[in-house]
């Protein structure tokens, strides 16, 4: 429980509750005011959002305050539910039985008892080298040959967005940052806050001015009046909570900045498999938001680019 | 305890597939009905058990493979006990046949069936055509509501001839009940009910 001794940890976590209040006073009070049925619908949905938020946002403290262990199987149970989405709207054939089972039951648990251990040099190749090479391997023992190219990635890919991306979130625990020691909770906190951030002020910007969609073929919600605007509040709260990191304030709004842009290819990419498919969301478990994968998509994408660029410049 | 051994199965198979039940032609009810579903998996009664509330689950009772169910004890058990399953031989069509006549008689006034007319498990690609038991268990209690229910995904759980399952998500989507026609003949009620069940497919 040491970080609850830990006053930038404590502050950070006042920040997000007096955020989650004032959005909770101001869902109710456009759920008072506003009377279109059209807006009716999205103020619903918005406080849908803000109750998940409470939510997600005590869990994920819960688990942060356990210290290393909690956070682990938080991610490694989030990775569990988001390859549950992902297999599941992804076809595969009924040969791809046993290599599913060996990326839910073996992998995923193999990676992120990688990441409780702190074993770097394993936990960075284990999924894009071992189990890459495994899947095909299982897939041709299985002795289907139908659609092989296509079966094969589509299992791989979903480990490596579901599993190996998120499960550079945890990582950050096991960096060695001199001047930063027994703290990196914080830099968990930092790559959540800013990631989740940005996608919320992008929904906020966009719901308020968005004007020019940017992709209107992979994602009609996603407009430049959001991106900039989300972006931009992102890299300014990323570069207000250089306290709590081992950044300067400009290295923390590059850093903000760069995850920020990083989680939008992330929400892009996930939007596009989801219109292949085509469907709404990924799942229903968190009420307004969507599936996990919903949820996490900015997380896959971002996680893996602050891990390293925070591995390279400041260990 | 067989209460309890069937709790636990629901809430392991809700883990396993975080069942989605979708009502969209009929609300859950005590009420006597048959409920015909498309076949894919071992696990597809447990499915439609974990979409009813658990005070009338038990009332709703599969019709299962005699010869499979009766081989060894757990399976008796689970088959007698656990789900009150409705055990037909199969090997002896004409026997069986007959049995599914008198159904009626073993069910009583209270309680539901469920049956899966495609009668072994399919690949889960297509609905096959039904065996005509629905036709004879409808002809025998006319009055019942036949639901068709399409279960979804589940052969990806746990296709034949597998052990371990992959814990993807599944559902099972309740569609508007139907009802025998006096004088409709058996061949065109069976595939009415089929494509009863194939059309949720498309619809959800």
């Amino acid at each position: 429980m040491r970080f609850l001794h830990d006053q930038q940890f404590l502050w950070t976590l006042e920040g997000i509750g007096l955020l989650l209040l004032f959005s909770t006073g101001v869902g109710q009070i456009l759920a008072r005011t506003v009377r279109s049925e059209q807006g009716l619908a999205v103020v619903a949905n918005l406080n849908q959002r803000i109750r998940s938020w409470w939510i997600m946002s005590a869990v994920l403290i819960m688990a942060m305050a356990t210290g290393g262990l909690g956070s682990v199987l938080l991610f490694g149970a989030t990775s569990f539910l988001a390859l549950r989405e992902f297999i599941t709207i992804t076809p595969t054939n009924p040969s791809d039985h046993r290599t599913l089972f060996w990326a839910f039951f073996v992998f995923t648990p193999f990676q992120y008892w990688l990441v409780s251990i702190h074993w770097y040099g394993m936990f960075a190749i284990f999924i894009p080298v071992y189990a890459g090479l495994f899947v095909p391997l299982r897939g041709a023992l299985a002795g289907d040959t139908r659609d092989f190219l296509a079966r094969t990635a589509k299992i791989q890919w979903g480990l490596m967005l579901c599993v190996y991306c998120v499960s550079y979130a945890p990582a950050l625990l096991m960096l060695d940052i001199p001047g930063f020691e027994r703290q990196n909770i914080k830099l968990l906190m930092f790559l959540v806050i800013v990631v989740q951030l940005s996608d919320v002020m992008q929904y906020v910007f966009g719901k308020l001015l968005g004007r020019h969609k940017i992709a209107p073929l992979v994602s009609p919600s996603k407009t430049w009046e959001g991106f900039v605007g989300g972006i931009l509040a992102a890299t300014a709260v990323g570069a207000g909570l250089w306290w709590s990191t081992p950044f300067k304030p400009w290295q923390a709004a590059l850093i903000a900045l760069l995850i920020s842009l990083a989680g939008f290819a992330g929400g892009l990419c996930m939007s596009a498999i989801k219109r292949d498919r085509g469907i709404k969301d990924f799942g229903a478990m968190i009420e307004g938001h969507g599936g996990v994968l919903d949820r996490i998509d900015s997380i896959c994408f971002a996680a893996p680019l602050f891990f390293h660029v925070t591995r390279y410049f400041f260990t | 305890m067989k209460e309890q051994v069937a709790n636990v199965l629901v809430l392991l198979i809700r883990l396993l597939t975080g069942v989605r039940s979708r009502w969209s032609g009929c609300e859950p009810s005590e009420r006597q009905r048959i409920y015909f579903a498309n076949h894919t998996s071992h696990i597809d009664t447990l499915v439609l058990w974990a979409s009813f509330p658990s005070g009338f689950r038990r009332r709703v009772r599969p019709v299962a493979a005699k010869e499979y169910w009766e081989r060894t004890r757990v399976r008796r058990f689970l088959a007698r006990d656990v789900f009150r399953a409705i055990l037909v031989a199969r090997e002896n069509p004409r026997a069986a046949l007959k049995s599914l006549e008198s159904i009626s008689q073993e069910l009583g006034t209270e309680d539901s069936l469920i049956i899966f007319p495609e009668g072994t498990r399919g690949r889960g690609e297509q609905v096959e055509a039904f065996h005509s038991g629905l036709h004879a268990i409808a002809s025998a209690m006319p009055d019942i509501e036949l639901v068709p229910v399409f279960l979804e995904n589940l052969n990806r759980v746990l296709p034949k001839g597998e052990f371990l399952p992959v814990p993807l998500l599944g559902g099972a989507t309740f569609g508007t009940p139907i009802r025998i026609v006096p004088g409709e003949d058996r061949h065109s009620f069976l595939e009415r009910a089929r494509l009863a069940v194939s059309q949720l497919k498309e619809s959800k």
